[in-house]
């Protein structure tokens, strides 16, 4: 039997941080490089990513979250912004292997080979919402953690060995 | 002369493997075909020409055509789940050990009864079912409906589920060009040679189209092409991959063939491609039309194209003395062909004046007889073929002559495939030299941009000699709509235009004598182009039959629409990835798997999975909710609310909106408090209700329903980023961040005090409506006194990863407290109970909170909250509203919910005249009575009245109104 297009693992060692505000500021505070429109900048452990005009995402290590909660309220205290930790709301996915791409096209609208390095795309897989973003050997997808067990099964669906997206 | 059957030929079959046989089974006989074959041309290589029967007169057919045109060798194929009916023969690749079956005859192929329509044609002219089945009226419901849906539809349904796996995908391409023939990959290098990424979609699992049968040097020219396109960066070539329709902004659907009638495959069968294109090429290519003359369809009177397909592909002959038929040049081609198999060309009719092209002379060189003005006046044989009648064209026809034969090939010119540059808006113009119709290149189906979004090129565009250097020239066709021109009503009579659906020239015609002057009307009456092929042969024929007989010409008759799919799609394929458990996301909560453990019956609120009730034993579901409800009252129960929607509001104008968005005062409520509230939508209505906290000085968290979660939140952020933009409030939806479990009843304190947390949680710290913060059992908390039961009760938010950690150690602690889980009923009930309103049950959408009697959850004070304009208007100020109160049923009997109460009097239309109806109702545990809530017109004023609810079974059952509250008046219970 062939292999599959991609190994599907959950990932729950990640901390994650709703920021709301300047994004400017929610740069600064979480002492990173703004994203990009569409981006996700990452240093080291941490990645920040561009969720909407007035939205941030935080991604860190989970042991890490409430103290980076506590700084950021902290460093954004008396602006207009909002910290929410909202780690525990989320289900992650890693998609990585050759594959990984068709696995991704198969259920979201989005031209998944052709995604750059450091786009985080808000999109949709099959019936639930979703972010994407490109990793180390394939793609890290987030969703909600209500509907993870979904995300998991459909995932692994589309991996399934020989039905890569190559014409036959 | 003997028949001859169709066979195989000793040679040739371009696409056939001589040495590889695969067996297969046709009703239920076994049979051999190759690899290569198509089911068509297998069965016809074992000698079987008849592959189906008709729709409505179950006339023998065979296949007319070689591709998705094909509308008689429809077969039924597969077992079981993996059933299909109305397979196309002429399209499905042999696969070894398939098993297939002919359709619509009974008990069998040869010997079917049905076939008696045939003989009582006649009768069944166009509009027979209308004019016939109308009287008398209640007859159509009751007798001819349910006895003609019986013997309706091609084939059978199948009824098992399919065991296939199917997918979807999303592609994205600068240009896509469908169809692969000589045509579209010369497009298609073209438009990579300028960059971009170039998609190539073929339906067939062949490159080439007609060109490699039609043209000497045709292989080589499509080889050479597709050599060039694979060295191409950006080109993506996809065979059996058929594109369906085209729709708006150049989104291309197509569905791709994988694995399909060979599930050892493990892969899914076929996928369904939703392509964002560019710009779309349509490289569709042209269908062969037949020619309207007597008994035209049958069995071995097939496209003069498809008889050479049959021939040059798979070494497949439909019979040793073929006639052909044609109004053009191109026909000749299957005689050459016919005559290169070394079978005998008997005749070419063709009925044109005169045929003096290259291809005709290279037919006459070979010493074939071209009998020219001439036309078929009838074909003889029933089950095949024996003879053609011939006679004059222009004429009546008068037999002149009968030539013996196996087989006809006929053409009546080409038409181009113009599906889907039409699906989207694409225009078409009429092409009188040529005499088709082809997409009109000045109307588009246009983009966004208002330039096209399609092409139409080579044969698809009415370019017919597409084939460049390798083309000869031809002679120009001469439009031949019946045949003989003059031919009188018994001919036309037998002259078929649809094939699967057996409509016939007369049909067309007596529609138009009728009254149906548009085609689409003809369409319905007589059902022309109405069958699984959706009139790929027929359309033309038929509106230009119309044309003639309405006495205008075809343009003024136009076509009907164009609709995708351009082929039938699998329901399975549509649903792709969506069945089974991937139907539909359940969402679950954190202890959705502890519910599960434990045996609840589910309740799906939105999409989540909400315990109803958890049935121990033999206990039923009703059993199970009293228990629960009991065990709160007098104990402690614990319901996982975490379906319950969180939402932050923060900012500095934070107070404001939420003032905006809830008909009470938020913004008065203290830190640590909390404040039962309620949302309206503009008219008023009442939409959703939930307990707000106040976070900190400019953070409010809102609790909403479960179902009004996602809705609720996106109504603030529409009032924020659409009216409100320049207000400095930010909203977070952290719903699924907190697990929250209520616990209630009078233990609820000692068991959470069992637990050992940072929290005061006595009466005086925390009283009822207020909150704190801190942790619970090591786990960090914030714990609202909050009650939707009546009973002592603290819902409990924690992180979610640690919700069932919570959940688990609330069990365990309060195992001698007899603590109990209780789902969403035990809920309801208790809260009717104590006369809590439920979104969804005492309101409808049409329900202000005025009519609830809930006048003290809005605010006197504000000069403005979302609703209160619309809740001033008169009607909704109308003292004569139905309003809340309590329904005691006087028999002690549960009044059904939805009950209407009704008044003495009798309205317009002889209905009673209704007063109010029952908005929930229940069998209370507690009270061990029933107890309901219901609207009433001028309620809260009678109380002590009775109403009377007639029942369906014209029982009346009577309610006193009375107050809503039915249990614990005082609220005593709040504090344990």
């Amino acid at each position: 039997m062939a292999e599959h297009l991609a190994r599907i693992s959950p990932v729950t060692d990640l901390g994650m941080i709703a920021l709301r505000g300047d994004l400017a500021a929610i740069a600064d505070a979480a002492g990173m490089a703004a994203p990009d429109r569409t981006g996700i900048a990452t240093d080291g452990p941490r990645s920040l990513a561009w969720m909407s005009p007035d939205e941030a995402l935080l991604i860190l290590p989970a042991p890490q979250t409430p103290e980076a909660v506590e700084a950021l309220t902290l460093a954004l205290d008396g602006q207009h912004a909002l910290v929410a930790d909202v780690s525990d709301a989320r289900a992650v996915f890693d998609v990585i292997g050759p594959g990984a791409a068709d696995v991704i096209a198969k259920l979201a609208p989005v031209d998944a080979a052709a995604m750059p390095q450091g786009h985080l795309r808000r999109t949709r897989m099959a019936q639930v919402a979703t972010a994407i973003w490109r990793i180390e050997g394939g793609f890290r997808v987030i969703g909600f953690r209500s509907t993870g067990d979904y995300l998991g099964l459909i995932l692994r669906n589309a991996a399934i060995a020989g039905s890569g997206l190559a014409p036959r | 002369m003997t028949h001859v059957p169709p066979f195989r030929l000793p040679r040739g079959g371009r696409l056939i493997d001589r040495s590889d046989q695969l067996g297969f089974r046709f009703d239920g006989r076994h049979l051999r075909g190759l690899r290569g074959d198509t089911l068509a041309s297998a069965l016809l290589a074992n000698g079987q020409m008849m592959m189906g029967r008709s729709f409505k007169y179950h006339r023998p057919r065979g296949p007319v055509a070689s591709g998705a045109e094909e509308p008689n060798a429809l077969l039924g194929l597969g077992q079981g789940g993996r059933f299909e009916p109305n397979q196309r023969a002429t399209t499905t690749a042999l696969v070894p050990g398939m098993v297939t079956r002919s359709q619509n005859c009974w008990p069998s192929l040869d010997a079917d009864i049905g076939a008696v329509n045939d003989w009582l044609s006649p009768l069944l002219p166009a509009g027979f079912y209308y004019k016939t089945f109308i009287h008398p009226r209640p007859f159509w419901k009751h007798v001819f409906e349910p006895v003609i849906r019986r013997s309706a539809g091609l084939g059978k349904a199948p009824t098992d589920p399919d065991p296939d796996l199917y997918e979807q995908a999303y592609g994205f391409a600068d240009v896509v060009v469908v169809g692969g023939g000589i045509a579209g990959l010369q497009a298609a290098r073209d438009a990579a040679a300028g960059g971009g990424s170039v998609t190539v979609l073929e339906q067939s699992p062949h490159w080439g189209g007609r060109t490699p049968i039609d043209h000497a040097g045709g292989q080589d020219a499509i080889d050479a092409l597709l050599t060039d396109l694979r060295a191409m960066p950006g080109v993506t070539l996809r065979r059996n991959c058929m594109a369906t329709g085209l729709y708006d902004h150049g989104y291309l659907i197509a569905r791709e063939a994988l694995a399909d009638h060979d599930p050892n495959q493990g892969i899914p069968r076929q996928r369904l491609w939703r392509i964002r294109a560019g710009r779309v090429i349509t490289a569709t290519g042209a269908l062969e039309r037949p020619l309207s003359f007597a008994c035209n369809d049958v069995p071995g009177v097939m496209l003069a194209s498809a008889m050479r397909d049959f021939i040059d592909l798979h070494g497949v002959a439909p019979g040793q003395r073929i006639v052909v038929v044609t109004n053009n040049d191109d026909a000749y081609r299957t005689a050459l062909i016919a005559a290169d198999a070394g079978l005998d060309v008997a005749a070419i009719v063709d009925a044109r004046p005169q045929a003096t092209g290259d291809l005709p002379q290279a037919v006459r060189d070979r010493g074939i007889e071209v009998l020219t003005g001439s036309a078929i006046a009838k074909v003889k044989g029933r089950r095949h073929v024996e003879a053609v009648a011939i006679c004059d064209q222009d004429g009546e026809g008068k037999i002149t002559r009968t030539v013996e034969c196996d087989a006809v090939a006929m053409s009546g010119g080409w038409s181009p495939v113009v599906h889907l540059y039409s699906h989207c808006g694409g225009k078409l113009t009429w092409d009188d030299a040529q005499a088709l119709f082809r997409p009109d290149p000045d109307r588009p189906p246009l983009g966004a941009d208002g330039q096209g979004i399609a092409q139409a090129v080579g044969a698809a565009n009415g370019d017919l000699c597409c084939a460049g250097d390798l083309e000869r020239p031809e002679g120009a066709t001469m439009p031949v709509w019946v045949m003989p021109a003059r031919a009188p009503h018994k001919l036309r009579a037998k002259m078929w235009l649809d094939y699967q659906n057996d409509v016939k020239v007369t049909d067309v015609e007596l529609a138009a004598r009728e009254g149906y002057a548009s085609v689409e009307h003809t369409k319905r009456y007589t059902t022309l182009g109405m069958a699984t092929d959706q009139g790929k042969l027929s359309n033309i024929n038929g509106l230009a039959v119309l044309s003639g007989a309405l006495d205008q010409p075809i343009p003024a008759t136009g076509t009907t629409t164009f609709r995708p799919p351009y082929t039938p799609l699998t329901l399975a394929t549509i649903a792709a990835d969506a069945r089974g458990e991937a139907f539909q996301p359940l969402r679950k909560t954190p202890m959705h798997g502890w519910h599960e453990a434990k045996g609840a019956s589910w309740e799906p609120v939105g999409h989540w999975r909400r315990p109803y009730a958890y049935p121990q034993g033999a206990e039923d579901r009703e059993a199970a909710v009293a228990r629960e409800i009991l065990a709160v009252r007098k104990g402690v129960g614990t319901l996982d609310a975490s379906t319950l929607g969180k939402i932050v509001v923060k900012g500095p104008d934070a107070g404001r909106f939420m003032d905006m968005m809830y008909t009470n005062m938020m913004s008065t409520l203290k830190v640590g408090r909390c404040r039962y509230g309620l949302m309206c939508n503009e008219n008023g209505f009442l939409m959703d209700d939930g307990v707000v906290a106040r976070l900190s000085d400019d953070t409010w968290l809102c609790h909403t329903t479960t179902g009004g979660a996602d809705r609720i939140h996106a109504h603030m952020e529409d009032w924020l980023q659409c009216e409100w933009w320049d207000w400095k409030v930010f909203t977070a939806n952290l719903t699924e961040q907190y697990a929250q479990i209520a616990v209630a009843g009078p233990q609820a304190r000692t068991l959470l005090e069992r637990l050992n947390g940072s929290i005061d949680l006595s009466a005086d710290a925390l009283p009822f409506m207020a909150w704190a913060e801190g942790d619970l059992a090591g786990i960090p908390a914030r714990i609202f006194r909050i009650s939707f039961s009546g009973e002592l009760s603290f819902e409990i938010a924690v992180p979610a990863a640690r919700g069932l950690e919570l959940w688990e150690k609330l069990h365990d602690a309060g195992a001698d407290l007899g603590i109990t889980p209780y789902g969403t009923e035990a809920m309801h009930v208790m809260r009717a109970e104590k006369g809590f309103i439920m979104i969804g049950d005492e309101t409808d959408g049409t329900i202000i909170p005025q009519d609830l009697g809930l006048d003290w959850a809005i605010s006197k004070k504000k000069a403005d909250y979302i609703g209160k304009r619309a809740q001033r208007r008169l009607h909704m100020v109308d003292g004569t509203r139905w309003k809340l109160v309590g329904l005691q049923s006087l028999d002690g009997q549960v009044l059904p919910d939805g009950a209407y109460a009704a008044t003495d009097q009798v309205n317009a239309n002889g209905q009673r005249v209704t007063e109010g109806r029952v908005t929930s109702s229940y069998r209370s545990p507690t009270l061990d009575r029933p107890v309901a809530m219901g609207l009433v017109r001028h309620g809260p004023a009678r109380m002590g009245q009775v109403l009377e609810f007639p029942m369906p079974s014209g029982a009346v059952m009577k309610a006193r109104i009375v107050d809503p509250v039915f249990y614990d008046k005082e609220g005593s219970r709040l504090n344990g």
